[in-house]
């Protein structure tokens, strides 16, 4: 078979020809492959919100999304949060689940930009098993620090920022977890709304080295 | 203040070549002296803002607005490559001052991933916006300095090769063996930047 | 055996990490982990083999002036189907190589095959080309993804070789890609040599 000429119609042509069935294609693939897209996503949430509570049946509510982003799960069996703040590289997205009386029953690490190899070690450090366990601890009584910071969890070893920036974002849950399931009790809201504004600057590092 | 945030941050904390690995092939192939990296490095940011403008505006107007996010990959890397093509004819007629200046690497341009990696990035939202919503002009901001950052990394390294091409390097070492060395090396030396965003934000009371 | 040699040429003669030095970015983005290091080879490797195939097929319908970007359409295409297929099948994956999957559109390789050979060949010999340049770039990412991973944390494909608490954390990090790169692309240049 002859190549075709570079006319102007056979280029138009043969572009458009090109464009239309690389467009036709990808329309199909996408819609087969988003009902999938859609139930492993929903399937990671339901299986994290179920490993952060520690429940194995649960009946998951209208998630909840506040003004700060954070997003709360209320379920029967305790409340699971999603709150951020910003860690070493990026944001630091965690999954924190709260039973009745605001105590850590579990957490995840949902996405995070720290760096890989120590950074991302938050997600078994902080568990029941690791060295700086905050299962069962309730922020409420005493906001999570640090023990550089003077607080009683200690740091993942040469990854101190990050492990501030993970506090902050279980702190940020728990506020968001009052102030959400308080129901506008403005005692709890007002208290929040302050120290929201200075969680960042705790997250800030003022030494030099980090990880 | 989160603008000049984002700017330094862009620039020497998430340096683009030094720490997030876009631009790769550029930094390494047209950094053998200053002058064609600064060229280089000035054709990059010419094109990545104004492709950052363009792929943002279609993301937002057509892709979205029509359920078409799944074009996104196709869409971007067409409006690219049409638009560095537009880029050269344009400069041609109006400055060819310029055109001598950024003519020879306007066409290595459209496979250089910085600019569909930065493009993607702004149009989507995952970059470091400090708690500004991420809008058109964090984008610009964020694209412009980004590739400041990336015409910096150029040129010292470039720097750095013209220096290394008058010493004596080990046998195996020679060429692009010494070239990776010393890029990781320079990379070390951008590491000593992180955490700098953190402090700044603490100063400027973000 | 003539499609063997085309396919040897990419593994070893050609290689694209170590001998071409094509397609840097994703060499360096995406090998912290030996594991990541092959799934961005392997993800790659599908496209190349895919773009060959079909330009190789329509290398004949596609008039000259126009040929890059129809290879650049055809290839965006197939990385954003693989981009689709890996999100819906295997998100670990799809979450661990992020930006740099569609950045597979970019890569040189992959137009530069479709140039230099499937649009002068016919599909079977640019089958083979494309799978022996994929396997070439999966076994150069591979390599110094567990090079990394070795000496950062001490586990190659996570299998404990010594304590972690010994690693070199610098070669998880951005300068390590650089470093270990250069180094090992000189180990080829003597292998090669010798």
């Amino acid at each position: 078979m002859k190549k075709l000429e570079s006319t102007l119609p056979n280029m138009a042509i043969v572009l458009t020809v090109i464009s239309v069935l690389a467009g036709g294609i990808l329309a199909y693939v996408n819609s087969v492959t988003q009902g999938p897209i859609e139930a492993i996503k929903k399937q990671t949430l339901d299986d994290g919100i179920k490993a952060v509570l520690n429940a194995e049946d649960l009946k998951v509510e209208e998630p909840d999304t506040l003004e700060s982003r954070d997003i709360i799960y209320a379920t029967d069996k305790g409340t699971a949060v999603q709150a951020s703040s910003n860690g070493f590289g990026g944001t630091l997205k965690v999954l924190v689940g709260f039973d009745g009386e605001g105590n850590i029953t579990g957490y995840q690490v949902l996405e995070h930009a720290e760096t890989p190899g120590l950074g991302a070690k938050a997600g078994e450090w902080f568990q029941a098993t690791g060295k700086g366990n905050i299962i069962g601890k309730n922020p409420g009584e005493k906001e999570l620090t640090v023990s550089k910071d003077g607080g009683d969890v200690d740091a993942i070893t040469a990854s101190t920022i990050t492990s501030r920036a993970f506090l902050v974002a279980v702190n940020n849950a728990y506020k968001a977890f009052k102030g959400g399931a308080t129901d506008g009790n403005s005692g709890a809201t007002t208290q929040a709304a302050p120290a929201e504004e200075a969680a960042p600057a705790d997250s800030v590092a003022v030494e030099t080295t980090n990880e | 203040m989160a603008y000049i945030l984002i700017f330094i941050t862009a620039i020497f904390v998430n340096n683009v070549v030094l720490s997030q690995f876009l631009g790769i092939c550029p930094f390494l192939g047209v950094s053998k002296k200053v002058e064609t990296a600064a060229g280089m490095g000035a054709a990059v940011a010419f094109v990545l803002t104004i492709a950052t403008i363009v792929t943002y505006l279609i993301q937002k107007y057509v892709l979205e607005t029509f359920a078409l996010e799944y074009l996104q990959t196709i869409a971007f890397i067409l409006v690219i490559a049409a638009l560095v093509q537009m880029v050269e004819i344009i400069l041609k007629k109006v400055s060819p001052a310029l055109y001598q200046a950024l003519g020879v690497f306007l066409p290595l341009i459209t496979t250089n991933c910085c600019i569909l990696g930065v493009a993607i990035l702004v149009a989507n939202g995952t970059y470091a916006s400090y708690d500004v919503d991420p809008s058109l002009l964090t984008g610009v901001v964020y694209a412009f300095s980004t590739a400041l950052g990336f015409a910096l990394a150029m040129v010292v390294f470039a720097g750095i090769r013209e220096q290394l091409s008058l010493v004596n390097v080990p046998k195996g070492m020679e060429g692009m063996s010494i070239a990776l060395v010393t890029a990781g090396l320079l990379a070390m030396a951008f590491m000593g930047f992180s955490g700098v965003d953190g402090g700044l934000k603490l100063l400027f009371g973000i | 055996m003539n499609n063997f040699k085309v396919l040897m040429n990419g593994i070893i003669k050609e290689n694209p990490t170590f001998v071409l030095l094509l397609g840097m970015c994703p060499t360096l983005g995406t090998t912290s982990s030996a594991f990541n290091g092959m799934s961005m080879g392997l993800a790659t490797t599908a496209v190349l083999v895919f773009s060959n195939l079909i330009i190789s097929l329509i290398k004949n319908l596609i008039p000259d002036m126009v040929r890059i970007p129809s290879f650049i359409v055809v290839i965006a295409s197939l990385v954003t189907i693989l981009q689709m297929v890996l999100q819906a099948y295997v998100p670990a994956v799809y979450a661990s190589l992020g930006l740099f999957i569609p950045l597979i559109v970019v890569n040189c390789i992959i137009l530069g095959r479709a140039e230099a050979f499937a649009a002068k060949n016919g599909p079977v010999p640019s089958i083979f080309d494309g799978l022996g340049m994929g396997l070439g770039f999966t076994l150069g990412l591979t390599l110094l993804g567990a090079t990394r991973e070795f000496l950062g944390t001490g586990k190659i494909f996570d299998f404990a070789i010594f304590p972690e608490d010994y690693g070199m954390l610098l070669f998880v990090l951005a300068p390590g890609a650089f470093i270990a790169l250069g180094y090992l692309i000189a180990i080829v240049n003597k292998i090669k040599k010798a």
